[in-house]
């Protein structure tokens, strides 16, 4: 009888769970109806190299009030990245006061899952180790946006994101740009965001990009 | 008497170039840089590319003086020359934090398929070969340099296609690179969270 009871439980609570998960599924991509024009914390995370690159170019017009405060995020092996969006932030608070920088950006780093040429068989325990490490960094920050535009340094965030909307923590949109490297197929993080439906905003840089993924947004050339 | 070269960097044509190259005056006149740059890869293939003396003919055919190699991690280490007897000057160095000026300073970039090195270029309005590195097992990176050939803002070879190009190429078709527009973003995002519009 205990037994039964059990798994009634174990049932009812995975029912739940799914249900939970079909819902957020279904929230995913709908515009957000806020009450007032409250400033939305931003996690930017920079790919490294021309990912870095396109990402600063779009933060740079970006409505600084709107998007605030903003916390960078890149791979632990990437030393440029965090500099280059320093500078960026420094540019800002030159124009208006000095000092009110370490309020407005923040500059993490975290484990990046597989190195370029790292075995696929090590891959498997780095990947869990980045994930908890995204996990952690992901609750720590609590953003309302994660804004990602590849490699796979964004991808235990984005599942962080996805995770913490399930649980009900907070609700954190995911937004991604697809690299302007893409031209005619989606890069594999771009993939498994547009497949599992886990990104609320898509938008991809070439035209014939659009015509193959039709729930993506063209947007044109952010370099 | 000067050799004008317009900032884009368009070649002299060989005319001009055997009528006002005189050995006198031509290194200090009319410096014609030919940078190559592999970033922060290994790509051997094109520094060898480069290093063939029938490359090198080419290009000083065509009014180029000197080759600057940026080397990154590749081992191939092509011959230096000083150019004198009126031979192209050859200077390499693996990396170096001043990559830029010297694509400012250059007549003609040839870079890998990176998009960093190919938006870096085109903004500074230079002609640009891009090589793509067949030897690269993901190679995502010849979609984007091809898509940027067929609209005719650079020219893309391979490795064992470079002389060729270079051979065949007329810089005066290319088409400057349009601005980006990374506000459409900007703006879409505005309106999924929200915000009145400006």
């Amino acid at each position: 009888m205990k037994k039964l009871n059990d798994w009634i439980i174990v049932l009812s609570l995975s029912t739940l769970l799914i249900l939970r998960i079909l819902y957020v599924l279904r929230c995913t991509g709908k515009p957000l109806r806020r009450s007032s024009q409250q400033a939305l914390k931003t996690l930017i995370v920079l790919g490294s190299g021309g990912h870095t690159a396109e990402m600063l170019n779009l933060v740079a017009v970006l409505h600084r009030d709107r998007f605030y405060p903003r916390c960078y995020v890149a791979a632990a092996t990437d030393n440029m990245s965090l500099q280059k969006a320093r500078v960026l932030e420094e540019s800002y608070s030159y124009e208006t006061n000095v000092g009110k920088m370490v309020e407005a950006a923040q500059f993490m780093q975290i484990y990046r899952s597989r190195e370029v040429g790292q075995s696929y068989f090590t891959s498997i325990g780095t990947t869990i180790f980045a994930m908890l490490h995204a996990l952690w960094m992901t609750f720590i920050i609590r953003p309302d946006m994660v804004l990602c535009n590849g490699p796979g340094t964004c991808i235990p965030i984005c599942v962080a994101a996805f995770l913490f909307k399930v649980v009900g923590i907070r609700w954190m949109s995911i937004v991604y740009v697809e690299s302007i490297a893409r031209v005619r197929k989606l890069s594999l993080s771009g993939l498994l965001l547009y497949k599992f439906h886990l990104a609320d905003q898509f938008f991809v840089q070439w035209p014939q990009l659009q015509k193959s993924y039709s729930k993506a947004h063209y947007v044109g050339c952010l370099m | 008497m000067d050799i004008i070269v317009d900032k884009k960097g368009k070649r002299v044509s060989p005319d001009q170039f055997s009528q006002g190259m005189g050995e006198a005056h031509g290194d200090v006149l009319a410096k014609k840089t030919v940078f190559v740059t592999v970033g922060t890869t290994c790509f051997d293939a094109l520094v060898q590319a480069v290093d063939s003396q029938l490359l090198k003919a080419e290009l000083l055919r065509r009014g180029y003086t000197n080759l600057l190699i940026q080397l990154g991690r590749g081992s191939y280490i092509p011959s230096k020359s000083a150019g004198e007897d009126g031979s192209l000057t050859v200077d390499y160095f693996s990396f170096s934090p001043s990559i830029a000026d010297h694509m400012r300073s250059a007549s003609l970039v040839i870079s890998h398929a990176g998009s960093g090195s190919i938006f870096e270029t085109l903004r500074l309005g230079k002609p640009l070969i891009v090589v793509v590195n067949t030897a690269l097992m993901d190679n995502h990176q010849s979609e984007l340099a091809e898509e940027l050939a067929e609209r005719k803002h650079l020219l893309c070879a391979y490795p064992d296609t470079l002389y060729e190009t270079i051979q065949n190429m007329d810089l005066d078709t290319l088409v400057p690179y349009p601005p980006s527009n990374p506000m459409a973003v900007a703006k879409l995002m505005n309106k999924f969270f929200g915000f009145p519009e400006d």
